[in-house]
């Protein structure tokens, strides 16, 4: 570690615990928001989070190496954390601080894009079947129940052996196409308390067009669970890159994932812990955060909870 | 009660087909090459290639090879592994028990545990064992199942040496079940992953327990009871507990793709010989049959597990059997 990256480690934290007292004295404005941080977790969730996408954000400048660089493969193999290095490095002589930092990167950035195109599509898909009901509804749930149903990891690993290694964008959209279900069942069940509603009604009446109720009446007023879901889903994306490059199929191996992290470091565990624990550490912690947040918008967003 | 139940077996079987439907589209869609042997290498004459793809069936139209796998997987016969030497069903069968019984412990531990400390929060409801209870139980349902795997194999299979880091038994004095101190044995190998699995899902179900007694706490034979001066122990274990325990047996149903995908990630680290640790060798060795077949019969497994809370849900609760959907809801929320 340089000066200059213990620097910008410290700064990353000033910042992020500076953002969250920001948004806590912004809150004390708002009930909802009052109810969100009411949630001592879901504070120190939010904290984490922006801690580690600051963290993946700047990780040229927080990491002192390359993150795929092999200083010394012989004099510094599974060297144990010092001031030199953070957290060690690994059995490849690799700053394991600097893959953490770029590993951030790609696991926040995976789990990010994952999350969003399931959500994406399990809104739409809920939304259609919510909302026409009928044969678009049976069909598109019949398909929800098969997608539940399935095993992902089994059929990740059939799509991963039959088509090779996947392209990092190819993965985070493989894995977002299969996480959509469980957001279409909650946004299905949120359209359909919402489409005889009197507004909706109304604007049916008007003669706006099916697409436009849907999108600009019907989903706002959904906001709230597919907030949540999206939150969750984050999370599971994750831990599902996580898995599958822990298996050794996920991000191809120079490149730092958390995942593969804790699998460049499982056969060395026992002499050098370092090499996984931060890894699998941040992994948890990210995860935990993103559960505690999910809980504490699913109370600040909850209508039952606010003044009458 | 009969025509639910036919109807749910129906679509119990309708899944498996569009399963199978879809692995068949998914290997049809891959890219590929017959006339490459399992190895990796290319037969590099023509003429055998052709005979080769006459043999498979792969000159036919697609519907027909459609037709035939249908068949053919519908007999248990799933083709042969070349890098196994052996018929995918026989590696299926010496595998699968390895991984019911991982998945079975883990589900005991998962809802023995759970169930436990769910009931136990209810209990002491916003108080301080409910808070630390809820803060850990957050913690550990965060953890990636392999990483706390690791972790209990550093604590417990190094630093202290209580359980052996891998195997099912130990291969030297116990390579079959003949004894009772073999039965001792295979227990004790089996103790630590079915805990990383088991401790992992126990989590979750505790939070979802919890949730699932507040929910029923608002209800009014709840305000009724507690009106009626009845401990509020009573209360709880009693009037709560007992609603709360239907939407605890749609869990059952969701917890079974949870518990595979675990398998395939703790059979790894811990060397068991069980159906996820087959299908992570076969992607090395690119034995494709045996990717597709576990990838199907895991689907089964947990079409069968829906299929069977299902059934146990419409026999503890008579509404659903009436509205179909009520609990489903609730269970993915």
């Amino acid at each position: 570690m340089t000066l200059g990256s213990w620097l910008a480690l410290v700064v990353a934290m000033v910042l992020s615990a500076e953002a969250v007292g920001w948004l806590r004295r912004r809150a004390v404005r708002h009930e909802r928001w009052r109810r969100f941080f009411r949630h001592p977790t879901a504070a120190w969730g939010c904290g984490i989070l922006t801690f580690l996408v600051i963290i993946a954000i700047a990780a040229p400048v927080v990491a002192p190496l390359d993150p795929i660089v092999q200083p010394d493969p012989v004099g510094l193999k599974n060297h144990p954390p010092s001031f030199t290095f953070l957290m060690g490095t690994d059995v490849f002589s690799r700053d394991v601080w600097s893959r953490f930092a770029y590993g951030a990167r790609i696991s926040l950035g995976i789990g990010a894009f994952g999350a969003l195109i399931a959500v994406a599509l399990g809104s739409l898909v809920g939304a259609i079947a919510g909302y026409y009901r009928r044969w678009a509804d049976s069909i598109l749930m019949r398909a929800v129940d098969i997608g539940l149903a399935l095993p992902r990891i089994f059929i990740l690993l059939m799509a991963v052996a039959l088509w090779d290694r996947l392209p990092f964008a190819w993965l985070a959209l493989v894995l977002g196409l299969t996480s959509w279900f469980g957001t279409s069942r909650l946004v299905r069940a949120e359209v359909l308390s919402l489409r005889d509603r009197d507004f909706v009604v109304a604007a049916r009446a008007l003669g706006v067009p099916s697409s436009r109720v849907i999108f600009g009446h019907v989903l706002p007023n959904a906001a709230a669970p597919i907030i949540v879901s999206a939150a969750l889903s984050v999370g599971n994306v994750l831990l599902l890159e996580a898995s599958l490059s822990f298996l050794g199929i996920g991000v191809a191996p120079p490149k730092p994932s958390w995942g593969n992290m804790i699998a460049d470091g499982a056969p060395s565990m026992y002499t050098a812990p370092w090499t996984t624990l931060f890894a699998g550490l941040a992994i948890s912690l990210v995860v935990m955060s993103l559960n505690a947040v999910a809980d504490g918008l699913r109370d600040a967003l909850d209508p039952r909870k606010d003044p009458a | 009660m009969t025509a639910w139940l036919l109807r749910r077996l129906a679509a119990s079987v309708a899944i498996v087909f569009a399963v199978v439907s879809f692995v068949f589209i998914l290997i049809h869609l891959a890219p590929g090459d017959p006339c490459v042997v399992g190895t990796g290498e290319r037969i590099t004459d023509p003429d055998v290639c052709r005979q080769l793809i006459r043999q498979f069936g792969l000159d036919r139209p697609v519907l027909v090879q459609y037709w035939r796998y249908l068949g053919e997987v519908a007999r248990g016969n799933f083709g042969y592994s070349f890098a196994l030497h052996r018929p995918v069903r026989d590696a299926l069968a010496d595998t699968m028990p390895f991984t019911l019984q991982l998945a079975g412990a883990a589900l005991l531990v998962d809802f023995g545990l759970g169930l436990a400390l769910g009931v136990y929060q209810a209990l002491r409801l916003n108080r301080l064992p409910d808070v630390v209870l809820g803060n850990v139980t957050l913690f550990v349902y965060s953890l990636p199942t392999f990483w706390l795997g690791l972790l209990l194999l550093l604590v417990f299979g190094e630093k202290l040496p209580l359980f052996p880091v891998g195997g099912a038994s130990d291969p030297v004095l116990c390579p079959l079940v003949d004894s009772l101190y073999c039965l001792a044995d295979r227990f004790w190998h089996l103790i630590l992953p079915a805990a990383t699995l088991g401790l992992v899902g126990a989590a979750g179900t505790a939070r979802f327990q919890r949730a699932a007694m507040l929910e029923v706490a608002n209800q009014e034979f709840v305000r009724t009871a507690r009106a009626k001066g009845l401990p509020e122990r009573r209360v709880v274990l009693h009037h709560q507990l007992r609603n709360a325990l239907l939407s605890f047996i749609t869990r059952f149903g969701l917890t079974f793709p949870f518990l595979l995908t675990g398998a395939v990630l703790i059979e790894t680290i811990f060397a068991w010989p069980g159906m996820g640790r087959l299908t992570v060798d076969a992607i090395l060795h690119r034995d494709y049959a045996v990717v597709t077949a576990t990838a199907l019969i895991a689907s089964s497994l947990v079409v069968a597990g829906n299929l069977l809370a299902d059934v146990l849900v419409g026999f503890a609760d008579p509404r659903i059997r009436v509205h179909e959907d009520a609990l489903v809801d609730i269970a993915t929320a």
